[in-house]
Protein backbone atom coordinates (compact mmCIF):
# COMPACT_ATOMS: atom_id res chain seq x y z
CA UNK A 1 0.00 0.00 0.00
CA UNK A 2 1.64 3.16 -0.82
CA UNK A 3 2.77 5.25 2.23
CA UNK A 4 0.89 8.23 3.24
CA UNK A 5 3.03 9.73 5.63
CA UNK A 6 5.91 10.31 3.73
CA UNK A 7 6.93 12.84 0.66
CA UNK A 8 8.02 10.51 -1.54
CA UNK A 9 5.96 7.31 -2.62
CA UNK A 10 7.93 4.44 -3.90
CA UNK A 11 5.47 2.16 -5.95
CA UNK A 12 6.65 -0.76 -7.58
CA UNK A 13 5.64 -2.30 -10.38
CA UNK A 14 5.74 -6.11 -11.19
CA UNK A 15 5.73 -6.50 -15.03
CA UNK A 16 6.03 -9.95 -16.05
CA UNK A 17 7.55 -9.33 -19.65
CA UNK A 18 10.05 -7.12 -18.60
CA UNK A 19 10.79 -7.96 -14.39
CA UNK A 20 10.26 -5.23 -11.93
CA UNK A 21 9.50 -1.65 -12.03
CA UNK A 22 10.08 0.76 -9.37
CA UNK A 23 9.13 4.33 -9.57
CA UNK A 24 9.79 7.01 -6.97
CA UNK A 25 8.68 10.46 -6.24
CA UNK A 26 12.24 12.05 -5.97
CA UNK A 27 14.69 11.74 -8.86
CA UNK A 28 17.86 11.16 -7.54
CA UNK A 29 19.79 8.58 -10.20
CA UNK A 30 22.44 7.57 -7.72
CA UNK A 31 20.65 6.86 -5.24
CA UNK A 32 19.54 3.18 -4.05
CA UNK A 33 16.02 2.09 -4.05
CA UNK A 34 14.66 3.07 -1.03
CA UNK A 35 11.52 1.54 -1.16
CA UNK A 36 9.05 2.16 1.80
CA UNK A 37 6.19 1.47 0.15
CA UNK A 38 5.01 -1.16 -1.86
CA UNK A 39 2.18 -1.05 -4.85
CA UNK A 40 2.15 -4.23 -6.64
CA UNK A 41 0.54 -3.88 -9.78
CA UNK A 42 0.54 -7.09 -12.98
CA UNK A 43 0.94 -5.58 -16.20
CA UNK A 44 0.42 -7.42 -19.20
CA UNK A 45 2.56 -5.15 -21.59
CA UNK A 46 5.21 -3.24 -20.65
CA UNK A 47 6.85 0.14 -22.23
CA UNK A 48 7.98 2.87 -20.38
CA UNK A 49 6.02 5.14 -22.41
CA UNK A 50 2.87 2.93 -21.25
CA UNK A 51 4.07 2.55 -17.80
CA UNK A 52 4.31 5.60 -17.13
CA UNK A 53 1.19 6.87 -18.27
CA UNK A 54 -0.46 4.35 -16.22
CA UNK A 55 1.35 5.13 -13.06
CA UNK A 56 0.78 8.40 -13.57
CA UNK A 57 -2.84 7.46 -13.45
CA UNK A 58 -2.75 5.77 -10.83
CA UNK A 59 -1.01 7.87 -7.92
CA UNK A 60 -3.30 9.72 -5.78
CA UNK A 61 -3.25 13.42 -6.39
CA UNK A 62 -3.49 14.25 -2.51
CA UNK A 63 0.07 12.67 -2.57
CA UNK A 64 2.98 14.95 -2.64
CA UNK A 65 3.51 13.94 -6.11
CA UNK A 66 4.87 15.82 -8.79
CA UNK A 67 7.25 14.26 -10.88
CA UNK A 68 8.14 10.24 -10.81
CA UNK A 69 10.49 8.19 -12.49
CA UNK A 70 10.58 5.21 -13.99
CA UNK A 71 13.04 2.82 -13.81
CA UNK A 72 12.93 -0.52 -15.51
CA UNK A 73 14.95 -3.00 -14.09
CA UNK A 74 15.45 -5.90 -16.56
CA UNK A 75 17.45 -8.51 -16.15
CA UNK A 76 20.42 -7.38 -15.90
CA UNK A 77 20.21 -3.88 -17.38
CA UNK A 78 18.64 -1.16 -15.80
CA UNK A 79 17.03 1.68 -18.29
CA UNK A 80 16.35 4.76 -16.76
CA UNK A 81 13.37 6.67 -17.94
CA UNK A 82 11.75 10.22 -16.46
CA UNK A 83 8.62 11.61 -16.76
CA UNK A 84 7.34 14.71 -15.54
CA UNK A 85 3.41 14.57 -14.35
CA UNK A 86 2.60 17.83 -15.75
CA UNK A 87 4.35 17.22 -19.07
CA UNK A 88 2.29 14.91 -21.63
CA UNK A 89 3.92 11.72 -21.93
CA UNK A 90 2.66 11.50 -25.62
CA UNK A 91 3.75 13.56 -28.25
CA UNK A 92 0.83 15.44 -30.49
CA UNK A 93 0.90 14.25 -34.65
CA UNK A 94 2.09 17.61 -35.90
CA UNK A 95 -0.61 17.75 -38.51
CA UNK A 96 -3.30 18.52 -36.11
CA UNK A 97 -6.49 16.13 -35.88
CA UNK A 98 -6.48 13.82 -32.96
CA UNK A 99 -4.35 11.32 -31.91
CA UNK A 100 -5.94 7.86 -30.66
CA UNK A 101 -2.55 6.76 -28.54
CA UNK A 102 -4.32 6.93 -25.14
CA UNK A 103 -7.26 4.49 -25.92
CA UNK A 104 -5.27 1.26 -24.93
CA UNK A 105 -4.52 2.92 -21.41
CA UNK A 106 -8.10 3.99 -21.57
CA UNK A 107 -9.71 0.49 -22.74
CA UNK A 108 -7.21 -1.36 -19.69
CA UNK A 109 -7.95 1.24 -16.74
CA UNK A 110 -11.86 0.42 -17.53
CA UNK A 111 -11.18 -3.27 -17.21
CA UNK A 112 -9.59 -2.55 -14.17
CA UNK A 113 -12.25 -0.49 -12.94
CA UNK A 114 -11.85 2.82 -12.88
CA UNK A 115 -14.49 4.53 -14.90
CA UNK A 116 -13.90 7.28 -17.51
CA UNK A 117 -14.70 10.92 -16.29
CA UNK A 118 -18.12 11.91 -17.35
CA UNK A 119 -18.68 14.66 -19.27
CA UNK A 120 -20.91 17.90 -20.05
CA UNK A 121 -23.68 17.45 -22.07
CA UNK A 122 -26.28 19.53 -22.49
CA UNK A 123 -29.03 16.83 -22.77
CA UNK A 124 -31.35 19.35 -24.99
CA UNK A 125 -34.39 20.96 -26.63
CA UNK A 126 -33.52 22.97 -28.97
CA UNK A 127 -35.88 23.94 -31.86
CA UNK A 128 -35.81 26.22 -34.54
CA UNK A 129 -39.01 27.79 -36.97
CA UNK A 130 -39.27 29.63 -39.82
CA UNK A 131 -42.18 32.26 -39.92
CA UNK A 132 -43.15 35.40 -42.42
CA UNK A 133 -40.71 37.55 -42.00
CA UNK A 134 -37.59 35.35 -40.49
CA UNK A 135 -36.84 32.45 -37.94
CA UNK A 136 -37.36 32.02 -34.12
CA UNK A 137 -34.45 29.48 -32.08
CA UNK A 138 -35.77 28.33 -28.96
CA UNK A 139 -33.49 26.50 -26.23
CA UNK A 140 -34.15 25.08 -22.88
CA UNK A 141 -31.24 26.12 -20.23
CA UNK A 142 -30.48 22.88 -18.48
CA UNK A 143 -26.85 21.33 -18.45
CA UNK A 144 -26.33 17.96 -17.01
CA UNK A 145 -23.26 15.96 -16.16
CA UNK A 146 -24.74 12.92 -16.21
CA UNK A 147 -27.53 12.24 -13.77
CA UNK A 148 -26.97 15.74 -12.24
CA UNK A 149 -27.47 18.84 -13.14
CA UNK A 150 -25.07 21.23 -13.46
CA UNK A 151 -26.06 24.53 -14.92
CA UNK A 152 -29.82 25.33 -14.40
CA UNK A 153 -29.67 28.30 -16.86
CA UNK A 154 -27.05 28.18 -18.95
CA UNK A 155 -27.03 29.65 -22.93
CA UNK A 156 -27.55 27.49 -25.71
CA UNK A 157 -28.12 29.84 -28.50
CA UNK A 158 -24.95 31.35 -29.49
CA UNK A 159 -23.97 33.99 -31.08
CA UNK A 160 -22.29 33.34 -34.43
CA UNK A 161 -22.93 36.27 -36.69
CA UNK A 162 -24.91 39.54 -36.53
CA UNK A 163 -28.07 38.02 -38.31
CA UNK A 164 -26.81 34.07 -37.56
CA UNK A 165 -27.42 32.29 -34.52
CA UNK A 166 -26.71 28.76 -33.32
CA UNK A 167 -28.49 26.52 -30.89
CA UNK A 168 -26.27 23.08 -29.87
CA UNK A 169 -26.46 20.32 -28.62
CA UNK A 170 -24.77 17.61 -27.31
CA UNK A 171 -21.56 17.80 -25.68
CA UNK A 172 -21.47 21.33 -24.34
CA UNK A 173 -17.71 21.79 -24.33
CA UNK A 174 -18.13 20.82 -28.28
CA UNK A 175 -21.04 22.83 -28.51
CA UNK A 176 -18.99 25.62 -27.35
CA UNK A 177 -15.92 25.49 -29.52
CA UNK A 178 -17.23 24.83 -32.95
CA UNK A 179 -19.77 27.69 -32.56
CA UNK A 180 -16.61 29.99 -31.81
CA UNK A 181 -14.38 28.72 -34.32
CA UNK A 182 -17.03 29.14 -37.10
CA UNK A 183 -17.87 32.42 -35.66
CA UNK A 184 -14.43 34.03 -35.79
CA UNK A 185 -13.91 32.02 -39.78
CA UNK A 186 -16.81 33.99 -40.59
CA UNK A 187 -15.87 37.37 -39.28
CA UNK A 188 -12.75 36.74 -41.30
CA UNK A 189 -14.79 36.27 -44.49
CA UNK A 190 -16.70 39.72 -43.63
CA UNK A 191 -13.48 41.33 -43.04
CA UNK A 192 -12.56 39.59 -46.55
CA UNK A 193 -15.12 40.17 -48.29
CA UNK A 194 -16.98 43.16 -46.87
CA UNK A 195 -20.38 41.69 -47.02
CA UNK A 196 -23.06 40.45 -44.32
CA UNK A 197 -22.30 36.45 -44.19
CA UNK A 198 -24.76 33.94 -45.21
CA UNK A 199 -26.37 31.17 -43.22
CA UNK A 200 -25.38 28.86 -46.31
CA UNK A 201 -21.56 29.93 -45.61
CA UNK A 202 -21.71 29.10 -41.68
CA UNK A 203 -23.66 25.90 -42.77
CA UNK A 204 -20.76 24.46 -45.35
CA UNK A 205 -17.96 25.74 -42.11
CA UNK A 206 -19.78 23.74 -39.81
CA UNK A 207 -20.86 20.91 -42.30
CA UNK A 208 -17.06 20.17 -42.93
CA UNK A 209 -15.42 20.78 -40.08
CA UNK A 210 -17.95 18.27 -38.13
CA UNK A 211 -17.81 15.56 -41.05
CA UNK A 212 -13.70 15.75 -40.65
CA UNK A 213 -13.89 14.62 -37.24
CA UNK A 214 -16.36 11.90 -38.33
CA UNK A 215 -18.78 12.30 -35.41
CA UNK A 216 -16.47 12.42 -32.66
CA UNK A 217 -17.38 16.30 -31.95
CA UNK A 218 -20.53 15.36 -30.85
CA UNK A 219 -22.03 18.63 -31.55
CA UNK A 220 -25.85 18.52 -32.98
CA UNK A 221 -26.76 21.97 -33.98
CA UNK A 222 -30.03 24.42 -34.83
CA UNK A 223 -28.68 27.27 -37.19
CA UNK A 224 -30.76 29.95 -38.21
CA UNK A 225 -30.46 33.31 -39.79
CA UNK A 226 -31.89 35.90 -42.05
CA UNK A 227 -29.19 37.01 -44.79
CA UNK A 228 -30.12 38.99 -48.39
CA UNK A 229 -31.57 35.62 -49.69
CA UNK A 230 -34.12 35.17 -47.35
CA UNK A 231 -34.76 33.44 -43.83
CA UNK A 232 -33.26 30.03 -43.49
CA UNK A 233 -32.93 27.32 -40.88
CA UNK A 234 -31.24 24.34 -41.16
CA UNK A 235 -30.35 21.28 -38.85
CA UNK A 236 -27.05 19.88 -38.64
CA UNK A 237 -26.10 16.34 -37.12
CA UNK A 238 -22.77 15.03 -35.39
CA UNK A 239 -21.46 13.28 -38.17
CA UNK A 240 -21.74 16.10 -40.40
CA UNK A 241 -25.16 15.48 -42.41
CA UNK A 242 -27.50 19.02 -42.77
CA UNK A 243 -31.42 19.26 -43.55
CA UNK A 244 -33.12 22.61 -44.36
CA UNK A 245 -36.09 22.79 -43.28
CA UNK A 246 -39.21 24.72 -42.34
CA UNK A 247 -39.22 23.51 -38.80
CA UNK A 248 -36.74 21.18 -36.70
CA UNK A 249 -36.18 20.19 -33.02
CA UNK A 250 -32.83 18.41 -32.31
CA UNK A 251 -31.52 17.15 -28.70
CA UNK A 252 -33.27 14.60 -26.03
CA UNK A 253 -36.66 16.53 -26.47
CA UNK A 254 -36.96 16.38 -29.67
CA UNK A 255 -39.24 14.20 -30.07
CA UNK A 256 -41.47 15.90 -27.29
CA UNK A 257 -41.41 19.16 -28.92
CA UNK A 258 -41.60 17.68 -32.57
CA UNK A 259 -45.14 16.36 -31.56
CA UNK A 260 -45.78 20.26 -30.65
CA UNK A 261 -44.75 20.91 -34.09
CA UNK A 262 -46.39 18.75 -36.25
CA UNK A 263 -49.92 19.19 -34.44
CA UNK A 264 -49.64 22.84 -34.28
CA UNK A 265 -47.37 24.33 -37.60
CA UNK A 266 -48.83 26.08 -40.63
CA UNK A 267 -47.50 28.30 -42.92
CA UNK A 268 -47.37 32.19 -42.45
CA UNK A 269 -46.63 32.36 -38.79
CA UNK A 270 -46.53 36.02 -37.19
CA UNK A 271 -44.22 37.17 -34.82
CA UNK A 272 -46.69 36.24 -31.71
CA UNK A 273 -47.77 32.94 -32.96
CA UNK A 274 -44.34 31.74 -33.92
CA UNK A 275 -42.47 32.55 -30.10
CA UNK A 276 -45.72 30.84 -28.81
CA UNK A 277 -45.36 27.83 -30.85
CA UNK A 278 -41.50 27.85 -29.78
CA UNK A 279 -42.57 28.46 -26.39
CA UNK A 280 -44.37 25.54 -26.58
CA UNK A 281 -42.42 23.37 -27.69
CA UNK A 282 -39.48 23.98 -25.16
CA UNK A 283 -42.42 24.02 -22.39
CA UNK A 284 -43.36 20.21 -23.69
CA UNK A 285 -39.64 19.51 -23.88
CA UNK A 286 -39.03 20.77 -20.35
CA UNK A 287 -41.74 19.03 -18.76
CA UNK A 288 -41.80 15.36 -20.59
CA UNK A 289 -37.81 15.28 -20.92
CA UNK A 290 -35.35 14.53 -18.11
CA UNK A 291 -32.78 16.01 -19.75
CA UNK A 292 -34.24 19.51 -20.39
CA UNK A 293 -35.58 21.69 -17.96
CA UNK A 294 -35.14 25.20 -16.45
CA UNK A 295 -36.08 28.35 -18.56
CA UNK A 296 -37.11 28.84 -22.31
CA UNK A 297 -34.42 31.30 -24.14
CA UNK A 298 -36.20 32.62 -27.30
CA UNK A 299 -33.93 34.50 -30.00
CA UNK A 300 -35.81 36.55 -33.21
CA UNK A 301 -34.33 37.50 -36.13
CA UNK A 302 -35.22 39.20 -38.93
CA UNK A 303 -34.29 41.17 -41.72
CA UNK A 304 -31.95 43.57 -40.23
CA UNK A 305 -32.83 42.82 -36.42
CA UNK A 306 -32.53 40.42 -33.70
CA UNK A 307 -34.25 40.09 -30.41
CA UNK A 308 -32.11 37.67 -28.44
CA UNK A 309 -35.00 36.85 -25.42
CA UNK A 310 -33.24 35.56 -22.43
CA UNK A 311 -34.93 34.05 -19.86
CA UNK A 312 -38.08 34.58 -21.95
CA UNK A 313 -40.47 32.00 -19.66
CA UNK A 314 -39.77 31.15 -16.28
CA UNK A 315 -41.78 28.01 -15.58
CA UNK A 316 -39.94 26.38 -13.26
CA UNK A 317 -39.53 28.80 -10.36
CA UNK A 318 -38.01 28.36 -6.82
CA UNK A 319 -40.97 28.00 -4.31
CA UNK A 320 -40.50 27.63 -0.91
CA UNK A 321 -37.42 30.03 -0.36
CA UNK A 322 -37.60 30.94 3.02
CA UNK A 323 -37.30 34.91 4.22
CA UNK A 324 -34.77 33.67 7.19
CA UNK A 325 -31.32 33.76 6.12
CA UNK A 326 -30.07 30.20 7.87
CA UNK A 327 -27.97 31.60 11.21
CA UNK A 328 -25.44 29.12 12.86
CA UNK A 329 -24.57 29.58 16.89
CA UNK A 330 -22.43 31.47 18.00
CA UNK A 331 -19.09 29.87 19.57
CA UNK A 332 -20.05 26.57 17.34
CA UNK A 333 -17.13 24.48 17.65
CA UNK A 334 -16.47 21.67 15.13
CA UNK A 335 -15.03 18.42 16.18
CA UNK B 1 -36.57 -11.39 -29.45
CA UNK B 2 -39.57 -10.10 -30.95
CA UNK B 3 -40.65 -11.13 -34.74
CA UNK B 4 -43.63 -9.60 -35.99
CA UNK B 5 -44.00 -6.56 -33.82
CA UNK B 6 -46.95 -3.52 -33.91
CA UNK B 7 -46.38 0.00 -33.44
CA UNK B 8 -48.36 1.71 -30.76
CA UNK B 9 -51.51 2.32 -29.11
CA UNK B 10 -52.97 5.58 -27.68
CA UNK B 11 -56.08 5.47 -25.31
CA UNK B 12 -57.55 8.28 -23.35
CA UNK B 13 -60.45 8.08 -21.16
CA UNK B 14 -63.31 10.41 -21.88
CA UNK B 15 -66.82 11.45 -20.89
CA UNK B 16 -68.74 8.05 -21.12
CA UNK B 17 -65.88 5.68 -21.24
CA UNK B 18 -62.37 4.95 -22.43
CA UNK B 19 -61.21 5.34 -26.33
CA UNK B 20 -58.40 3.55 -27.99
CA UNK B 21 -56.36 4.02 -31.01
CA UNK B 22 -53.96 1.48 -32.93
CA UNK B 23 -52.83 1.33 -35.97
CA UNK B 24 -53.13 -1.79 -37.99
CA UNK B 25 -50.06 -2.68 -39.27
CA UNK B 26 -47.25 -5.70 -38.35
CA UNK B 27 -43.57 -4.92 -38.93
CA UNK B 28 -41.73 -7.56 -39.72
CA UNK B 29 -37.92 -6.04 -38.86
CA UNK B 30 -37.83 -3.33 -40.90
CA UNK B 31 -40.62 -4.62 -43.69
CA UNK B 32 -44.24 -3.51 -43.03
CA UNK B 33 -45.74 -6.94 -43.73
CA UNK B 34 -48.92 -7.24 -42.58
CA UNK B 35 -51.24 -4.38 -42.53
CA UNK B 36 -54.15 -5.62 -41.47
CA UNK B 37 -53.77 -6.54 -38.04
CA UNK B 38 -56.29 -6.29 -35.51
CA UNK B 39 -54.26 -4.78 -32.61
CA UNK B 40 -57.71 -3.67 -30.19
CA UNK B 41 -59.82 -6.81 -28.78
CA UNK B 42 -62.81 -6.80 -26.82
CA UNK B 43 -62.24 -9.19 -23.85
CA UNK B 44 -65.62 -10.50 -21.72
CA UNK B 45 -68.20 -7.32 -21.34
CA UNK B 46 -66.00 -4.75 -19.74
CA UNK B 47 -63.03 -4.47 -21.80
CA UNK B 48 -60.85 -4.02 -24.53
CA UNK B 49 -57.10 -5.12 -24.71
CA UNK B 50 -55.04 -2.70 -27.48
CA UNK B 51 -50.85 -4.59 -27.68
CA UNK B 52 -47.76 -3.39 -29.10
CA UNK B 53 -44.87 -5.33 -29.81
CA UNK B 54 -44.97 -9.07 -30.50
CA UNK B 55 -48.38 -9.58 -32.21
CA UNK B 56 -47.46 -13.52 -31.57
CA UNK B 57 -47.63 -13.40 -27.91
CA UNK B 58 -50.84 -10.97 -28.37
CA UNK B 59 -52.75 -14.02 -29.89
CA UNK B 60 -51.45 -16.16 -26.93
CA UNK B 61 -52.27 -13.37 -24.20
CA UNK B 62 -56.19 -13.51 -26.42
CA UNK B 63 -56.02 -17.55 -25.76
CA UNK B 64 -55.51 -17.25 -21.90
CA UNK B 65 -58.03 -14.90 -21.65
CA UNK B 66 -60.25 -16.67 -23.37
CA UNK B 67 -59.99 -19.86 -21.30
CA UNK B 68 -60.25 -17.36 -18.29
CA UNK B 69 -63.78 -15.90 -19.67
CA UNK B 70 -64.54 -19.09 -20.35
CA UNK B 71 -64.34 -20.33 -16.82
CA UNK B 72 -65.61 -17.21 -15.57
CA UNK B 73 -68.73 -17.99 -17.14
CA UNK B 74 -69.34 -21.22 -16.38
CA UNK B 75 -69.60 -19.65 -12.98
CA UNK B 76 -72.84 -18.72 -14.12
CA UNK B 77 -72.94 -16.42 -11.29
CA UNK B 78 -73.87 -13.33 -12.54
CA UNK B 79 -70.73 -11.60 -11.87
CA UNK B 80 -68.01 -11.02 -14.35
CA UNK B 81 -64.68 -10.03 -14.86
CA UNK B 82 -64.00 -6.53 -15.24
CA UNK B 83 -61.26 -4.81 -16.35
CA UNK B 84 -59.07 -4.06 -12.60
CA UNK B 85 -59.28 -7.99 -12.42
CA UNK B 86 -57.86 -8.70 -15.73
CA UNK B 87 -55.26 -5.73 -15.34
CA UNK B 88 -53.49 -7.53 -12.25
CA UNK B 89 -53.70 -11.16 -14.02
CA UNK B 90 -52.35 -9.82 -16.92
CA UNK B 91 -49.47 -8.01 -14.85
CA UNK B 92 -49.30 -11.58 -12.93
CA UNK B 93 -48.50 -13.35 -16.17
CA UNK B 94 -46.08 -10.50 -17.52
CA UNK B 95 -44.15 -10.33 -14.74
CA UNK B 96 -43.79 -14.14 -14.38
CA UNK B 97 -42.64 -14.44 -17.58
CA UNK B 98 -40.10 -11.71 -17.16
CA UNK B 99 -38.80 -13.51 -13.82
CA UNK B 100 -38.33 -17.05 -16.17
CA UNK B 101 -36.47 -14.68 -18.67
CA UNK B 102 -39.04 -15.17 -21.11
CA UNK B 103 -40.89 -12.27 -21.46
CA UNK B 104 -43.80 -12.31 -23.39
CA UNK B 105 -42.48 -9.06 -25.66
CA UNK B 106 -45.81 -7.21 -25.89
CA UNK B 107 -47.07 -3.94 -24.00
CA UNK B 108 -50.68 -4.31 -23.64
CA UNK B 109 -53.19 -1.46 -22.58
CA UNK B 110 -56.37 -2.49 -21.44
CA UNK B 111 -59.46 -0.59 -20.67
CA UNK B 112 -63.05 -0.91 -19.94
CA UNK B 113 -65.66 0.12 -18.12
CA UNK B 114 -67.67 -1.47 -14.96
CA UNK B 115 -70.52 -0.36 -13.27
CA UNK B 116 -69.82 3.12 -14.14
CA UNK B 117 -66.29 3.05 -12.86
CA UNK B 118 -63.46 3.48 -16.07
CA UNK B 119 -60.52 1.58 -15.75
CA UNK B 120 -56.92 2.61 -18.11
CA UNK B 121 -54.73 0.76 -17.04
CA UNK B 122 -50.90 -0.53 -19.05
CA UNK B 123 -48.82 -3.11 -18.65
CA UNK B 124 -45.24 -3.60 -19.97
CA UNK B 125 -43.42 -5.99 -20.97
CA UNK B 126 -41.57 -6.37 -18.02
CA UNK B 127 -44.28 -6.50 -15.49
CA UNK B 128 -44.48 -3.06 -15.27
CA UNK B 129 -48.43 -1.77 -14.53
CA UNK B 130 -49.69 1.36 -13.80
CA UNK B 131 -53.66 3.04 -13.87
CA UNK B 132 -53.55 6.62 -15.36
CA UNK B 133 -55.87 8.68 -16.95
CA UNK B 134 -54.49 8.42 -20.84
CA UNK B 135 -51.38 5.63 -21.56
CA UNK B 136 -49.52 5.58 -24.54
CA UNK B 137 -46.96 2.30 -25.28
CA UNK B 138 -43.92 2.22 -27.70
CA UNK B 139 -42.79 5.07 -29.30
CA UNK B 140 -45.95 6.65 -28.02
CA UNK B 141 -44.56 7.53 -24.97
CA UNK B 142 -42.54 9.81 -26.48
CA UNK B 143 -44.68 11.31 -29.30
CA UNK B 144 -48.08 11.03 -27.66
CA UNK B 145 -47.45 11.50 -24.17
CA UNK B 146 -46.63 15.01 -24.28
CA UNK B 147 -49.47 16.16 -26.69
CA UNK B 148 -51.92 14.05 -24.00
CA UNK B 149 -50.95 15.76 -20.90
CA UNK B 150 -51.76 19.18 -22.30
CA UNK B 151 -54.65 18.77 -23.80
CA UNK B 152 -56.89 16.06 -21.89
CA UNK B 153 -59.19 17.07 -19.44
CA UNK B 154 -61.94 15.33 -17.43
CA UNK B 155 -65.48 15.30 -19.67
CA UNK B 156 -63.60 15.00 -23.14
CA UNK B 157 -67.19 14.66 -25.44
CA UNK B 158 -66.95 11.59 -27.59
CA UNK B 159 -65.80 13.73 -30.73
CA UNK B 160 -62.88 15.61 -29.05
CA UNK B 161 -61.93 12.27 -27.73
CA UNK B 162 -61.52 11.07 -31.45
CA UNK B 163 -59.56 14.00 -32.20
CA UNK B 164 -57.23 13.95 -29.81
CA UNK B 165 -56.51 10.93 -30.47
CA UNK B 166 -56.22 11.27 -34.14
CA UNK B 167 -54.13 14.32 -33.73
CA UNK B 168 -51.39 11.76 -32.12
CA UNK B 169 -52.16 8.99 -34.15
CA UNK B 170 -50.79 11.67 -36.72
CA UNK B 171 -48.01 12.85 -35.10
CA UNK B 172 -47.24 9.23 -34.83
CA UNK B 173 -47.27 8.58 -38.69
CA UNK B 174 -45.24 11.66 -39.59
CA UNK B 175 -42.25 10.15 -36.87
CA UNK B 176 -42.44 6.89 -36.55
CA UNK B 177 -41.21 4.22 -39.53
CA UNK B 178 -43.10 1.46 -38.64
CA UNK B 179 -46.66 3.27 -38.28
CA UNK B 180 -49.10 2.75 -41.65
CA UNK B 181 -52.36 4.90 -42.36
CA UNK B 182 -54.80 2.92 -41.29
CA UNK B 183 -55.84 2.50 -37.92
CA UNK B 184 -58.88 1.75 -35.56
CA UNK B 185 -60.73 3.27 -32.78
CA UNK B 186 -62.34 1.35 -30.40
CA UNK B 187 -64.53 2.61 -27.95
CA UNK B 188 -66.18 1.07 -24.90
CA UNK B 189 -68.88 2.49 -22.73
CA UNK B 190 -71.46 0.79 -19.95
CA UNK B 191 -73.16 0.30 -22.76
CA UNK B 192 -70.58 -1.85 -24.78
CA UNK B 193 -67.88 -2.44 -27.33
CA UNK B 194 -67.71 -0.87 -30.75
CA UNK B 195 -64.80 -1.37 -32.67
CA UNK B 196 -64.07 0.99 -35.71
CA UNK B 197 -63.82 -0.16 -39.29
CA UNK B 198 -60.47 0.74 -40.50
CA UNK B 199 -59.85 4.06 -42.00
CA UNK B 200 -56.87 6.03 -42.92
CA UNK B 201 -55.78 9.82 -41.84
CA UNK B 202 -55.35 12.99 -43.68
CA UNK B 203 -51.95 14.34 -44.25
CA UNK B 204 -50.25 17.37 -45.06
CA UNK B 205 -47.35 17.42 -47.08
CA UNK B 206 -48.05 21.04 -48.97
CA UNK B 207 -45.69 22.96 -47.43
CA UNK B 208 -43.67 25.21 -49.21
CA UNK B 209 -40.75 24.79 -47.83
CA UNK B 210 -41.10 21.29 -48.77
CA UNK B 211 -41.42 21.52 -52.49
CA UNK B 212 -37.98 23.09 -53.22
CA UNK B 213 -36.23 23.52 -50.15
CA UNK B 214 -32.54 24.68 -51.57
CA UNK B 215 -33.93 27.34 -53.66
CA UNK B 216 -32.42 29.83 -51.74
CA UNK B 217 -29.45 27.69 -49.79
CA UNK B 218 -27.76 26.59 -53.01
CA UNK B 219 -25.24 23.63 -51.66
CA UNK B 220 -27.36 22.27 -48.81
CA UNK B 221 -29.64 19.39 -49.09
Amino acid sequence: MPNDKSHNTNIAVYSPLRGCVFFRSKITPLNGFRSLGLFIVKLSSASAIDLSDTLRFLIPSHLNCRRFSVCLVAEKKGVFSESKMSRAAVEVPPKGGFSFDLRRRNEMLSKKGVPPPSFRKTGTTIVGVIFQDGVILGADTRATEGPIVCDKNCEKIHYMAPNIYCCGAGTAADTEAVTDTVSSQLQLHRYHTGRESRVIAALTLLKSHLFKYQGYVQAALVLGGVDVTGPHLHTIYPHGSTDTLPFATMGSGSLAAMAVFESKYHEGLTKEEGVNLVCEAICSGIFNDLGSGSNVDVCVITKGQKEYLRNHLLPNPRTYVSSKVFSFPRKTVFN
Amino acid sequence: YPYVTGSSVVAIKYKDGILMAADMGGSYGSTLRYKSVERIKPIGKHSLLGASGEISDFQEILQNLDELILYDNMWDDGNSLGPKELHSYLTRVMYNRRNKFDPLWSSLVLGGVKKGHKYLGMVSMIGLNFEDNHVATGFGNHLARPILRDEWHENLSFEDGVKLLEKCMRVLLYRDRSTVNKLQIAKITEEGVTISQPYSLKTFWGFSAFQNPTQDAEGSW
